[in-house]
């Protein structure tokens, strides 16, 4: 069943992405989803980026024409909301360094929020294609983490991969885990600058979906399913998803390069 | 403990819990899983002439504990794509059954063709999807077309052949005759009962194609009473699928007539380790109720097969009852 809810509020969060603030009622963790349909439209998975208390939030990038028209979606607007579906962080972890790319940021901002609240020591390695893009940074520093930012175009911070940052922190510093979300590509980077300082990593991961309840196998990856046995994964699971980073499956199940 | 191996349609199953067609069917290590959980066999999702990404979302509907509604439209990466999955769900060594779905004889015959030179165990075909146009149910309403597209593959292969028989109909035993005319191997049923469910406060229809299927537990009296008719109408086996969550779901299927039965949506419920749990419980059900070997119930509760006791049984309080 789906509950109809009313966004309450929309914030421009950069140029290219928008969060909605809505009331729903259902507990949920840092980590997972819901499946947000669009009236006349298609539905998709989102991970909450608020998942406190009865209004939840979602940050949305511009990739397809749904997402388009969810960015349209202002307070007022009715959604179609089910879940919270998947797996969550494990927030027992002291000294957390997260690494998000673009709206990666989205699912570590709540991660990142509960893990202080719980008294965690938290450091941020954000990256986005320019300084406009970085979402969620003064989240990030109102909640007292220590923030770096790198930018592809070097229009602030350091100018290259959030994975070169990263992989300065983890030589330098102790971490009791890893957490990041972003492209495949530079969470197998992370992945690779964690190996052999045996810092664990999960990664939160992104297929297409339809049912969210581990049946239509649409979100199949590997021996997985990332809406019933993820969206958040070990890096020993990803060790056993030849899938990770090479490809997805479309709507039809086809293999599909990333 | 109960025998539960069961020879069907030329098949053996360790044990008579298949995959349903359309559940975890898309990639072979999904397949593959299935089989390590339990499954005693698996069938692949419903695999067409070309890639079909099916219907937009939303494409299911939820139901707290007793079904659910779903309009998916036959997604599937196509036949030239599939190979690679099937590869890899045959190495997991439990039969796999590859269903396939066209829209007349001819294409049904040339994806069974294919399809069977993957190394299959047998064909299931897709007479009975009731939610896509110029499908399943469309082509598999009438005795005469399933009679023609089940002789058309049977000619085609030497695999046995599996007709999925659709209960939105007058009569499915007519259908289930009709396949057997055909010269199939066995009849599966039932596939989901077109169903639909509005939003009161969008007025509009939940799924995005608007009507869908209705599977779980609520259809299980259904699928219950279809496989009762096909049982009595035809000799070769009939697969019960249809809300089975549980051991006794399953023997009320093979009591009804059942010789292997299908599981799909508890797995949304149960997570694929209910076929373990259902293996387990089916076993010491089997156990009580004083059968050796599930073999013997098959139809068992049929006047026809006098309300057949158990062979190994004595007279048990539970099997001398009549």
């Amino acid at each position: 069943m789906r509950t109809v809810v009313r966004v309450a509020e929309r914030v421009e969060e950069t140029p290219s992405t928008v969060t909605l603030r809505f009331p729903y009622e259902a507990p949920a963790a840092p980590g997972q989803f819901v499946m947000v349909w669009v009236p006349g439209d298609d539905e998709l998975p989102m991970s909450l980026s608020y998942v406190n208390g009865p209004r939840k939030g979602v940050t949305v990038k511009v990739m397809g024409a749904t997402s388009r028209r969810i960015q349209q979606i202002g307070p007022g607007d009715l959604l179609g909301i089910r879940g919270p579906y998947g797996n969550r962080f494990d927030l027992s972890p002291r000294r957390i360094l997260l690494v998000g790319g673009g709206s990666g940021a989205a699912v570590l901002a709540p991660a990142a929020e509960a893990a202080r609240a719980r008294g965690g020591e938290v450091s941020v390695a954000l990256g986005a294609t320019r300084s406009s893009e970085l979402l969620f940074r003064e989240r990030f520093s109102a909640m007292g983490a220590r923030v770096e930012v790198a930018t592809d175009d070097g229009s602030e911070g350091h100018h290259g991969f959030v994975t070169e940052v990263a992989d300065r922190w983890i030589a330098d510093a102790p971490f009791d885990v890893v957490w990041t979300c972003g492209p495949e590509v530079m969470m197998r980077k992370v992945l690779a600058s964690a190996a052999g300082r045996s810092v664990p990593v999960f990664c939160s991961l992104e297929r297409h979906m339809k049912c969210a309840l581990g049946m239509c196998d649409a979100c199949a990856f590997g021996p997985f399913h990332v809406c019933t046995d993820g969206p958040v994964f070990s890096a020993e699971q990803l060790t056993r998803a030849e899938d990770f980073g090479r490809f997805h499956r479309d709507a039809s199940g086809r293999r599909v390069p990333l | 403990m109960a025998d539960l191996g069961v020879e069907c349609a030329g098949m053996r199953l360790g044990n008579p819990f298949l995959l349903a067609s359309g559940i975890w069917g898309e990639s072979g290590e999904s397949l593959a899983g299935a089989v390590r959980a339990g499954a005693g066999g698996v069938i692949t999702k419903s695999i067409g002439a070309e890639p079909r990404a099916g219907y937009p979302n939303p494409t299911i509907e939820t139901y707290s504990e007793w079904g659910l509604l779903n309009a998916m439209g036959l997604p599937n990466p196509g036949i030239d794509e599939y190979p690679k999955e099937v590869a890899i769900a045959l190495r997991a060594g439990a039969p796999v059954i590859g269903s396939v779905f066209a829209g007349d004889a001819a294409g049904f015959a040339e994806l069974a063709r294919r399809m069977a030179a993957l190394g299959v165990a047998g064909l299931e075909l897709n007479l009975s999807c009731p939610h896509a146009e110029g499908f399943g149910t469309e082509v598999g309403s009438e005795p005469r077309d399933v009679e023609e597209i089940v002789r058309t593959v049977v000619r085609s292969t030497r695999l046995p052949v599996i007709a999925k028989i659709t209960p939105n109909t007058t009569d499915p035993a007519a259908l289930a005759r009709a396949a057997e005319r055909g010269g199939a191997a066995a009849v599966s049923a039932i596939n989901t009962l077109r169903a639909l469910a509005i939003n009161v406060r969008l007025r509009r229809p939940v799924l995005a194609h608007g009507l869908g299927g209705l599977s779980g537990r609520a259809i299980k009296p259904v699928g219950l009473a279809c496989v009762w008719q096909i049982y009595e109408a035809v000799s070769i086996p009939v697969i019960g699928v249809g809300g089975i969550a549980t051991a006794e779901d399953a023997l009320e299927y093979v009591m009804a007539g059942a010789r292997a039965v299908e599981v799909g949506t508890a797995i949304a419920f149960d997570g694929i380790a209910v076929f373990e749990r259902l293996s387990r419980e089916l076993s010491g059900l089997l156990d009580e109720l004083g059968y050796a070997r599930l073999e013997e119930a098959v139809g068992a509760a049929h006047p026809s097969k006098g309300n057949a006791a158990p062979a190994s049984a004595g007279r048990g309080a539970i099997s001398g009852a009549r």
